[in-house]
């Protein structure tokens, strides 16, 4: 994938994204091609500003996220009345609620995100690790779990389990991780056959210091970069499942809930659709390209 | 290559058995029931009627009889439509479900391989940028998204197409489902087809064909197209995965009477047997289309059942 880019506008305050001490120029010369692709550097600002908004933005108005207003039922947005996205068919203000429901969304994203980064961090490196029969056998098993529609498992889960918030992200992490093992069983794989990690074992290095020192600063590139990708599929599941009514439960809100109730009053209030999907999207767009970027920066630094 | 298709089944096949077993016992296994909700209920009622539907008897025995039943097209009996059986519900829903999800299928394939085709043929000029940044759109955008703002503008401020509503299938009823259904396969299609043609583009034997005289348009039609498709092949499979769930949505947000509504409204009322049919449903149809895609695949690429890969 080539993308063309204002490249070697290196700006020295561009702090290295950590790393080892093995791979310390990669990581920095990662850094500077990052901060010199301006798309990406946007959808970081912007996403800083989403979560902010998230965070803080509720304790600006003076509603609160349960606070009904009879006499103000699905009023259009407005400067005079403080209901600055409008109001819901509740008449629930909906500026505090988007925002509400951002909070739920990004948590979502990332607590998911982390339950399948473990998983398939753990499993990966067994099987890239490990490799021969094992590897095969784990791998085979992931193919056959990765031609089916989880998503369909995940809803039969929240309808055992009934939908319990701390379960759907349990149940979103628990299923997505198969790429995530995929990834880090293939750069183990490769990296494991390196002279240098050769090297390291005829020198007589533990497996766990090999690991360490030489497996892991070369594994996680790739992965940091699924992990932003797999972020805003992961917001986008659980939206999927609180838009079905199976995810979040009020009085709770998320962005996902938010839309299906604005796809609702589509006919009459139309922003209540139009703010969460703004949201949603934009999120959606930032993390993308993100990844996108990330991916360049390491791509071209490893070369 | 008969050794090919006897492996592929022997993993198809025992792989719709686990899903069939694990999504059972999960079900039957879990604490409460469909009968919740009914906390009126003599106790005697409630095991005649626990017993009619045999949730009295083991769950081994309930899985045993259950898989008589599937091997006989009967999906058991639905807890919350009394009239009606499973097999009855997928009976109604299925068609729509299916139509809407081959017309998505049809258009993704169509739009996304061509839109590949060109972005690549005019790769970093301003109809590649063009179709790359609306692919981008497609895939940050789910069709949750999408299909309640198509139905905004197309249905309510242009008035050109109805809001909702199955019509019998009528053309005008089909068409915002079916692009909103279809639209984040497009994307990812398109960037799958454009990486795979720009792949073979810069290989070899390409320029061998370039060097022996062929124009453009025979080096492309003849050499190129043929083997930058192989890569969209394998990605039917997830596609159709993607267009089942998204339809699922769709059918909910233009209110189509398909299968993703009873299997919703099965969800959230714990109609155990409705949600199982689906689920196995949609399995099968994934597993056949994977492995029909396999056998293609094996087809067209000689090193895959020979088992290199």
């Amino acid at each position: 994938m080539s993308r063309p880019e204002a490249q070697l506008l290196g700006s020295e305050s561009v702090a290295a994204a950590g790393g080892g001490h093995v791979s310390a120029s990669m990581w920095r010369q990662a850094g500077r091609r990052f901060a010199a692709n301006r798309v990406a550097m946007a959808s970081l600002f912007t996403l800083g500003l989403i979560a902010l908004a998230c965070l803080f933005a509720p304790l600006l108005s003076p509603h609160t996220l349960e606070d009904t207003y009879w006499e103000y039922i699905l009023v259009p947005p407005s400067l005079e009345n403080s209901h600055w996205f409008g109001t819901d068919a509740n008449g629930r203000d909906l500026f505090v609620r988007v925002f509400h429901g951002g909070r739920i969304s990004l948590a979502i994203g990332v607590l998911t995100t982390l339950v399948a980064l473990t998983i398939g961090l753990a499993y990966g490196a067994t099987a890239g690790f490990v490799g021969g029969k094992t590897d095969g056998v784990m791998m085979r098993a992931v193919d056959v779990l990765y031609s089916l529609p989880l998503l369909f498992f995940i809803i039969i889960l929240v309808t055992v389990f009934g939908r319990n918030i701390w379960l759907i992200f349990l149940s979103i992490g628990a299923l997505e991780w198969l790429t995530m093992s995929r990834i880090v069983r293939g750069q183990t794989l490769s990296v494991r056959r390196k002279e240098y990690v050769e090297s390291a074992y005829a020198i007589g290095l533990p497996a766990g210091a090999i690991l360490r020192r030489y497996i892991v600063p070369n594994v996680i590139g790739p992965v940091i970069v699924y992990v932003t990708l797999l972020i805003p599929t992961n917001i986008v599941v659980e939206s999927y499942l609180s838009f079905l009514g199976l995810g979040v439960q009020e009085p709770l809100t998320s962005w996902g809930l938010l839309i299906s109730q604005g796809a609702e009053e589509l006919q009459v209030a139309p922003w209540l659709l139009l703010f969460p999907a703004t949201l949603l999207s934009l999120t959606m767009f930032c993390f993308n390209f993100i990844g996108d970027g990330l991916r360049d920066a390491l791509d071209a630094a490893q070369r | 290559m008969l050794i090919y298709i006897a492996q592929r089944l022997l993993v198809a096949i025992p792989t719709l058995l686990i899903i069939v077993m694990a999504s059972f016992f999960l079900m039957h296994g879990a604490p409460g029931g469909p009968f919740d909700g009914d906390a009126q209920l003599e106790p005697e009622v409630l095991e005649n009627i626990r017993a009619a539907y045999d949730l009295d008897k083991p769950v081994p025995l309930q899985f045993w009889l259950y898989l008589k039943g599937l091997l006989r097209g009967d999906f058991g009996p639905s807890i919350v439509y009394k009239d009606f059986n499973v097999t009855e519900l997928i009976a109604v829903g299925l068609p729509v479900s299916l139509k809407l999800g081959l017309s998505a299928m049809l258009l993704a394939v169509v739009l996304g391989g061509l839109g590949g085709i060109i972005a690549a043929l005019r790769q970093n000029g301003w109809v590649d940028y063009t179709i790359m940044a609306v692919a981008m759109t497609g895939i940050a955008l789910p069709s949750f998204v999408i299909a309640p703002l198509l139905a905004l503008v197309f249905g309510l401020y242009l008035s050109l197409l109805p809001v909702a509503g199955w019509n019998d299938g009528a053309v005008a009823n089909m068409v915002l489902p079916v692009i909103a259904l279809a639209l984040p396969q497009v994307a990812i299609i398109a960037r799958l087809m454009r990486g795979g043609m720009l792949e073979v583009l810069g290989s070899n034997f390409v320029r061998t064909a370039r060097a022996k005289g062929l124009s453009e348009a025979q080096v492309v039609s003849r050499h190129v197209l043929k083997t930058a498709a192989t890569p969209l092949i394998s990605y039917l499979g997830p596609a159709l995965a993607g267009v089942m769930t998204g339809s699922v949505v769709i059918e909910q947000i233009f209110n189509l009477p398909g299968m993703g509504r009873y299997f919703v409204q099965g969800a959230l009322n714990r109609d155990y047997p409705v949600v199982m049919g689906i689920v196995v449903v949609y399995a099968t149809t994934i597993i056949l289309l994977n492995l029909l895609t396999d056998l293609a695949y094996g087809v067209l690429d000689p090193r895959v059942r020979r088992g290199y890969r």
